[in-house]
């Protein structure tokens, strides 16, 4: 399996974010637990990662630590060059679908970044990410009228509207169902080749990792470490049954240590 | 009809009515059975409405409560929220002032009779500072949890779109928080309804409260009494439907998913 750590697939292989010896270790009633022992992860330009991990793993709390929420016990990360001090615009966080504000339209979820634009310019990425992720007809709905799919395409939305370079999403795709999970892996990498944007994508599920990531970051029970990173070299869009497909999701189920027959 | 069966609409209105009818012939049976002088019946409390309406003295005291209860309630509103909000923002701040609120809580609008009119003398001032402190800490405290149950996720999408916590307070943590607030300050209003009743029969000589003390001492009125009462109950009700009707404004009834 290759262990290579230039993707071949990515469009260029310039360092978008370099994460160097992050360990996290949370105090609770006087008890220490390590969550993340010095892991080291660069990201390319352009790239779409997955971690992948058991819940429960630490990745979310390491995306957090990327996305400058809570601050590494030790370790820094730098994006191109800048170490993370905190939240920025330029790298929005994608939730689960109760991200979105229930209190705002369709319209007004996706202008809340928008609020140092013109009027113009708001007015036309509304419409332009309306229609990118197909809410068209739904721009003064709220969030409650919407069905779990539209209400995380609409936090996608939100995230793009402000035109970040990077997006990290912690198990977008959670909370919806099956079928809706397939189609949203679809509109996501649907979005993510028109819109170009570097991509860190949090899942427990080998199969959506596969399908999606450039490179898989497989990462062990906690304290986390990254156990390999696997480079997926299939172009898109993925044939789930062809040879190479199962290949390189039958390795990794090894090597979280599942056998993957039910 | 089972609890799974949707009632037909003229049901919905013809259980409510038969069971209000068969409470005011039971009334009026039992006045009449019993022989009481002094008890009336529902139609001497019908009479008793009329009069009052004629001598034109009922428009004058519901305005004079109804007014008594804005300036009181709208003043716990007007300090209230804002100081709800800002515990709930800092929670060490929270910290000082709780032992305060939370002691304070408990104690009945009315048992501060004395020093309101210690403080106010008789009159409307008295009434009103009533009211407005048993709107206030129910208010305050909604406000306070409001805040502090907002999901973290909120407050971290806000930050992450650049908002500093200024922005942050009015664009996501006060519309999150608002729905909790709103069933604060309907519960508030509730209270103040009943404080005025209470704070007319002592501070006052105006007003519902004054009516139902005043046609009991001079004369013994029971008709008058429990006119009085029939109306602090309808306007009781009026004021919380329409208070309802804030519920189902768009941008804040997502927060009232179980009553929708």
């Amino acid at each position: 399996m290759s262990q290579t750590t230039a993707p071949t697939t990515a469009r260029a292989v310039k360092t978008k974010l370099r994460a160097e010896g992050i360990s996290m270790i949370f105090r609770r009633d006087g008890k220490e637990t390590s969550v993340l022992d010095s892991v080291d992860l660069d990201v390319y330009d352009g790239e779409f990662i997955c971690l992948l991990g058991p819940s429960g793993c630490g990745k979310s709390t390491l995306l957090n630590s990327i996305a400058g929420f809570l601050a590494p016990t030790s370790g820094k990360v730098t994006i191109d060059g800048e170490p993370v001090t905190g939240p920025d615009p330029r790298r929005i966080f994608v939730f689960q679908e109760r991200g979105v504000f229930p209190w705002l339209t369709v319209e007004g979820n996706i202008a809340f970044g928008l609020f140092k634009l013109p009027q113009e310019e708001r007015a036309r990425r509304i419409a332009y990410y309306v229609k990118l992720v197909g809410l068209q007809g739904f721009e003064k709905a709220y969030p409650q009228e919407l069905s779990g799919g539209m209400k995380q395409r609409l936090e996608v939305a939100r995230a793009l509207a402000v035109n970040p370079d990077m997006l990290f999403l912690d198990e977008p795709f959670g909370a919806l169902d099956s079928i809706t999970r397939l189609i949203m892996r679809g509109e996501l990498l649907r979005i993510w080749e028109a819109e170009k944007k570097t991509i860190i994508f949090v899942t427990h599920d080998i199969e959506e990792a596969v399908q999606l990531a450039d490179r898989v970051v497989v990462m062990s029970a906690r304290p986390a470490k990254i156990q390999q990173i696997v480079e997926i070299d299939i172009p898109h869009p993925r044939d789930i049954s062809s040879p190479r497909y199962l290949e390189l999701r039958d390795g990794i189920f090894e090597q979280i240590g599942l056998a993957h027959k039910v | 009809m089972n609890s799974l069966t949707q009632p037909r609409k003229w049901e919905k209105f013809f259980w409510p009515v038969l069971a209000a009818a068969v409470f005011l012939a039971f009334w009026h049976y039992a006045v009449q059975f019993s022989g009481s002088k002094i008890f009336p019946s529902p139609a001497d409390v019908l009479n008793g409405i009329d009069e009052l309406m004629k001598k034109g003295v009922l428009g004058s005291y519901i305005a004079d409560s109804l007014h008594r209860v804005a300036v009181g309630y709208g003043l716990a509103v007007l300090l209230g929220v804002p100081l709800g909000l800002t515990l709930g923002w800092y929670p060490a701040a929270a910290q000082v002032v709780n032992p305060v609120i939370q002691m304070a809580r408990p104690i009945s609008p009315l048992a501060w009779i004395p020093l309101a009119i210690l403080w106010f003398g008789v009159g409307d001032a008295a009434a009103m500072y009533l009211i407005f402190l048993g709107a206030f800490f129910p208010i305050v405290v909604a406000s306070m949890n409001g805040v502090r149950n907002v999901p973290s996720m909120f407050r971290r999408a806000g930050r992450n779109f650049g908002l500093h916590p200024a922005a942050l307070l009015a664009k996501v943590v006060f519309p999150a928080a608002l729905p909790q607030i709103i069933v604060g300050l309907r519960i508030a209003l509730g209270i103040a309804w009943l404080v005025v009743v209470a704070a007319e029969m002592i501070a006052v000589d105006s007003g519902l409260g004054y009516l139902v003390i005043d046609a009991r001492n001079s004369g013994k009125r029971y008709d008058l009494v429990i006119a009085a009462m029939l109306m602090i109950g309808t306007i009781g009700l009026a004021l919380d439907l329409a208070f309802r009707r804030l519920e189902k404004i768009k941008s804040v009834r997502w927060g009232f998913r179980l009553e929708a």
